[in-house]
This record gives structure tokens, sequence and C-alpha cells, in this order.
């Protein structure tokens, strides 16, 4: 117990301390506007002014959520919905028909005219008072009243110094007695504010929901822009490319000597980069894929592998979003194997069977590979994650390393 | 000066196009009809019965692999009808295809990169409207990188002679590659069939297509 109050004393202290200074300056701002907008309420300019009020609870909300961090607990997330259409018409309509607009509006009321003073209430009991008395042979020296007394935090005459060392006792006695109060009000008053701030049950059901469907969109516009980067290179840069080779081979057959080893070596550089340009479209997005599906592009994959693999392959034809995401996952692992493991082989087993598509990946490498040490794998195992599969990585060390990855998902 | 063939071309760019038109005549043949989709190939094949064709793989409406799904159309309903594939990539699955049309005779898969050394690219359209096989080097390659453990058994210069055989050289034109005689080309074969249990056979095209089935299995 004494360790947690030595803990938490110092973050309850913090807490309640800026709790005043939030609370206090609300109460003026409140009752400001809450008195003009009800004097004004008749000539209209009040009614935006009450709105605000009732508003008033969202910068509080968000605030009072940040401020539960001195507490060195998570802040609640935020609580409320995205609008659907831009615009604050659209947002003051949503944020007026949520409920969390509402606790949070009873919140900030508890706050300004309940809360707070009784922060400043707690504060002044538990370590003002004792302060006070524990100073009192201090005051009493520097004290400058004719009667040579000191009226100790207003309560109490003092006289001698044995009456202010008594006094001081009594408060290093009462301030040890009340700081685990301290410590417990200041824990009660966290979790009243995460109470009423935090998004209830359905609320968080519904944020989650948003986040999903929104990573969904990402990852299927981040497929569509793939496609349309590796469309404007072919019918671009490559057919210019091999034009301009085409162009260059003519004009090799009728040169004259002297400008033959010149435009032997142009030649050679333009098909170098004809080369690396094909290599980079086929890793942005290689056209097998769409054409034939994920066993022949998975056969492509390993065809390009630097360590040698053995393919056992047996798969129908699916969404382009699950081929892609497979084919992409399978191109991280492989790619991998090449750079860390030490493989001198490796598999890869495709199967389709109940609905679920499981490809795995294995080598004969040193394993050890740790799929949390950013490796591309995270991100691969997100763009799974939107298909509802899964990644797993086993990779005990000495090996063997395998990647399993499995979607649900209907054949094409 | 081997004699002028018929060709009908498709491709889809325009700048594409008008360049092959270029090398194609500048080699002395004729471009009997040049087009820029799979439907309008078809049309051209049945018009103008022509010596080759060339197409792109990929072409309008979808672009994905119109060109090449035309040529196997045409294969299958006239397999002595020679047809040499250009695509922008090395996929193995393509030539696969290809390969499986008629016996594999009077077919070609290049990636479109080597149309730039154009004699190289003249002599493969020879070798395929005369009935030969040609496959780009690169497929062999990867086909080579995939099979690793009878090939083990080859020396590297074995496998630079078994890689020339897959894209369908002749002993001549592999003596003349390697730089050495066309007999030590001979001995090398005879080696590397031996090793890869392969039956021997004199014709260069048929050992081509051994050579290719064995690196496909």
């Amino acid at each position: 117990m004494i360790r947690t109050v030595v803990r938490e004393l110092p973050r309850a202290v913090a807490y309640l301390l800026s709790g005043v200074l939030v609370g206090a300056p609300l109460l003026v701002v409140l009752l400001v506007v809450g008195i003009l907008g009800l004097a004004l309420a008749p000539v209209l300019v009040g009614l935006p002014l009450l709105a605000l009020a009732v508003l008033s609870g969202l910068p509080v909300g968000a605030l009072e959520r940040r401020r539960l961090t001195l507490t060195r607990t998570p802040p609640p997330p935020d609580p409320h919905a995205t609008p659907a259409e831009p615009g604050l018409a659209a947002w003051a309509r949503l944020r007026l028909t949520e409920r969390a607009t509402w606790r949070e509006l009873a919140y900030t009321v508890l706050l300004t005219f309940a809360l707070w003073p009784l922060d400043v209430t707690v504060l002044f009991v538990a370590l003002v008072v004792p302060g006070a008395m524990i100073g009192a042979p201090v005051q009493l020296a520097t004290t400058s009243s004719a009667s040579g007394d000191a009226r100790i935090a207003k309560l109490w005459l003092i006289d001698s110094y044995g009456q202010a060392l008594l006094c001081t006792v009594a408060g290093i006695v009462l301030l040890l007695a009340l700081l685990w109060p301290l410590v417990r009000y200041a824990r009660a008053r966290a979790a009243l504010a995460r109470l009423l701030l935090a998004p209830s049950e359905a609320e968080a059901e519904r944020r989650l929901d948003e986040v999903t469907r929104s990573r969904a969109r990402l990852v299927a516009a981040f497929e569509a822009e793939r496609r349309r980067i590796e469309r404007d290179l072919h019918d671009g840069a490559q057919q210019r490319l091999v034009s301009l080779s085409m162009a260059l081979g003519l004009a090799r057959l009728d040169a004259p000597p002297a400008l033959a080893d010149r435009l032997a070596a142009a030649h050679r550089e333009a098909d170098q980069v004809l080369g690396e340009l094909r290599e980079l479209i086929h890793g942005i997005h290689p056209q097998v894929l769409a054409d034939y599906g994920l066993a022949d592009a998975l056969a492509d994959a390993a065809d390009r592998s630097v360590v040698p693999v053995e393919l056992d392959v047996d798969l129908p034809r699916f969404a382009e979003s699950v081929e892609a995401a497979a084919y992409f996952a399978v191109r991280e692992a492989l790619a991998n194997i090449g750079r860390h493991s030490g493989a001198q082989r490796a598999w890869i087993a495709g199967r389709y069977t109940g609905g679920r598509l499981r490809v795995e990946v294995r080598d004969d490498g040193t394993g050890g590979a740790d799929p949390a040490r950013g490796t591309g794998l995270t991100g691969l195992a997100d763009r799974l994650a939107v298909l509802d599969g899964t990644l797993s990585v086993h990779s005990p060390a000495g090996g063997p390393t395998v990647l399993s990855l499995e979607i649900p998902c209907p054949q094409r | 000066m081997p004699a002028a063939l018929k060709i009908v071309l498709a491709e889809d760019s325009v700048l594409l196009r008008e360049g092959l038109i270029g090398v194609l005549t500048r080699f002395g043949h004729e471009v009997v009809a040049a087009v820029g989709d799979a439907e309008s190939l078809i049309a051209a094949v049945r018009s103008y019965a022509p010596d080759l064709v060339v197409t792109d793989v990929r072409m309008p409406p979808g672009l994905t692999d119109e060109g090449l799904r035309a040529a196997l159309e045409l294969r299958a309903a006239n397999p002595a009808l020679p047809v040499l594939v250009l695509s922008q990539y090395v996929q193995r699955a393509y030539a696969a295809d290809l390969l499986d049309t008629g016996d594999g005779t009077g077919v070609g898969y290049l990636l479109k990169d080597r149309i730039g050394q154009v004699e190289q690219f003249a002599e493969a359209v020879e070798r395929v409207a005369a009935g030969g096989t040609v496959v780009d080097p690169e497929v062999v390659r990867q086909l080579l990188r995939r099979r690793r453990d009878p090939l083990a058994a080859l020396t590297p210069r074995e496998r630079e002679v078994l890689a020339l055989v897959a894209e369908g050289k002749s002993n001549g034109a592999v003596a003349r590659e390697l730089v050495v005689t066309e007999a030590a080309v001979g001995k090398h074969i005879g080696n590397i069939l031996g090793k890869l249990d392969l039956p021997p056979a004199e014709d260069t095209h048929r050992r081509v297509l051994a050579v290719l089935a064995y690196l496909r299995a």
C-alpha cells in the first residue's frame, strides 16, 4: 500500500490539480454563454449560443479523455462516429443525435458545478491543511502579529513553540493518514470520467466496423492503383523503349563502321533499361496473376526465386483480391528465404479445401525468423486480415521455417 | 535471302506496329495485314491465309492475354499455321500453352525486348515459319533454374549447350554461338541426352521438343 501511494500520489495530485484548472475557467465560460443564450433566445441569436453550450461537451470530453493519461492509464478512444458527408451541418446533425454527445454534456455540467469544487476541497483537506500544520513553527517564528500568536490554516490559534511542535506532529500524522484516501479519490474520479466519456459497447463496435470497412477500401484502392501504374508503364514507357530499340537495331544494319560501335553501345543501354523496366513492372503487378491465376503465378514466383523451389499446388481461380494477397505473401516469403534463411531449398504447397485456400511456404534454413521484426510480413498480414484471412509464421531456431496463410473464399 | 513470307501482324500499339512492319519489310517479308485486336487478327488470317502470324499477347478489349488466346484458337483450327507470339513478360504458362498446340512445331514465344535485336528476330521469324520451335532464352533460363536435381550432373558447358538447344537452335547455330566446332557440339549433346535419359534424336527439331518436354515436366 505504501508503495502504491508513493507511486500514485504525484499522478493523483497532477490529475486533480489539472482538473481544477479545467473546471474553474469552464464555470465562467458556461455561465456567460448560458446566460447570454437564454437572454438572447427571443432574438434568435441566442439559439446558436445554446447549441454551442450543448456542444461544449465535445472539446471538454476530448480534453478530459486526454487528461486521463495523467493517471497512467491509456486514454479511452473517441466515442464519436465520423460523419458520412462533409460539411458543418452534417457534422452538427450527427453530433446532436449521438448519445456520446449527451454523456459528454452531462459530464461537463457535473465537472463545472460539482467535480472541480470537490477536487479543490479534497486537495485542500489532504495537502494544504496538513502542510500548514507542519509549517506551524515557521509561521510562529515569522509572525508579525502584536500578540505573538499565529492562526494555523485559519483554524487554530497557537502562541508557543510547544504547541507549534505538537501541531507539526499532528500535521504529519494527518498527512500520512490522508494520502491513501487522496489516491483513492483520484482513482474514483478518473473512473467516473472514464465511465461517462469512454465509448459504450455499441459505439466501440460501430467504430471497429468503420475501421474494418475503411481498411478494406484502402486495400482495394491500393490494388487498383497498382494495376493502373502497371498499365501506364506498359502502355507508355515500355512500348516506346521497345520501339527505340527497334529503331536502333535497324539503324545499326545500315550504319557506317564509324558509327556502328556507338550505336551498338546505345542499343545495349536501351535493352538494359528495357530489362530493368520489365522486372519493375512485373514486381508491381504480374500479368500472369490476372491471366492464369494463383497457381501459375506461384510457379512463376518459384521460377524467379534465388533458392530452388519445389511446387505442389493444385488450385482453382479465386477473386482477384484473394489471389493478389496470397501471391504477394508468398513472394515476400520467398524473398525473405533468399535473404535471411540460408536455406538450400524451399517448398510451396497450395490447396483449396472446405471453402478455404491454404498456402504453405517451407524452407530448410536456420529458422529464427521473427515476423514482428518489421519484415514485409506485417503489411501482408493486414492485407489478409481484410479478407478474413490469417497468416502465421512458425520458425524455431534451427529451422525449418513454415509460413502458412489461410483465406476463406469462394472459388471463381 | 530466304523466300519472302506473307505475314499477318497483330499489335495494339501503333508505334510498335509501325516499327515491326519496318523491321519485317527490311528483311524482305510482306506484312499483308496489320491489326490491333484479336478479333481482327482471326478475320485477317481467314482472308489472307498467311505463311506466318506474329501477334502480341496483350490486346484489346481486355488487355490481358487476348492475343495469345487468338493464337491458340488459330493453332487449334489449323495446327500447321506458324505462329510467333511476342510477350512483354516471360511467362512459362504462355510458352507452355503455345507448345501444347499442334505438336509444338512452327511456334515461337519471344520477349518483345528481342525485337530490337533485329537480325536475331528476323532469324526467329524465318525459323518459326519453316516449322521450327523458338523459345525465348529467358524462359529457358527459368526452366533450367527450376530443374536442379538431374541438371546438377551437367557440366557448365553442357548447360550452356542445353540452353541453346532448348531455344531451338541447330547444332550449327550452337557451334557459332559458343565458338566451337559442330562436332564438339554434337558430342556435348550426346552426353547431355545420355545424362538426362532422353532418347537420342538426329533431327534438331525433335531434340528441341524432347528437351523442352523434359524441362517442363
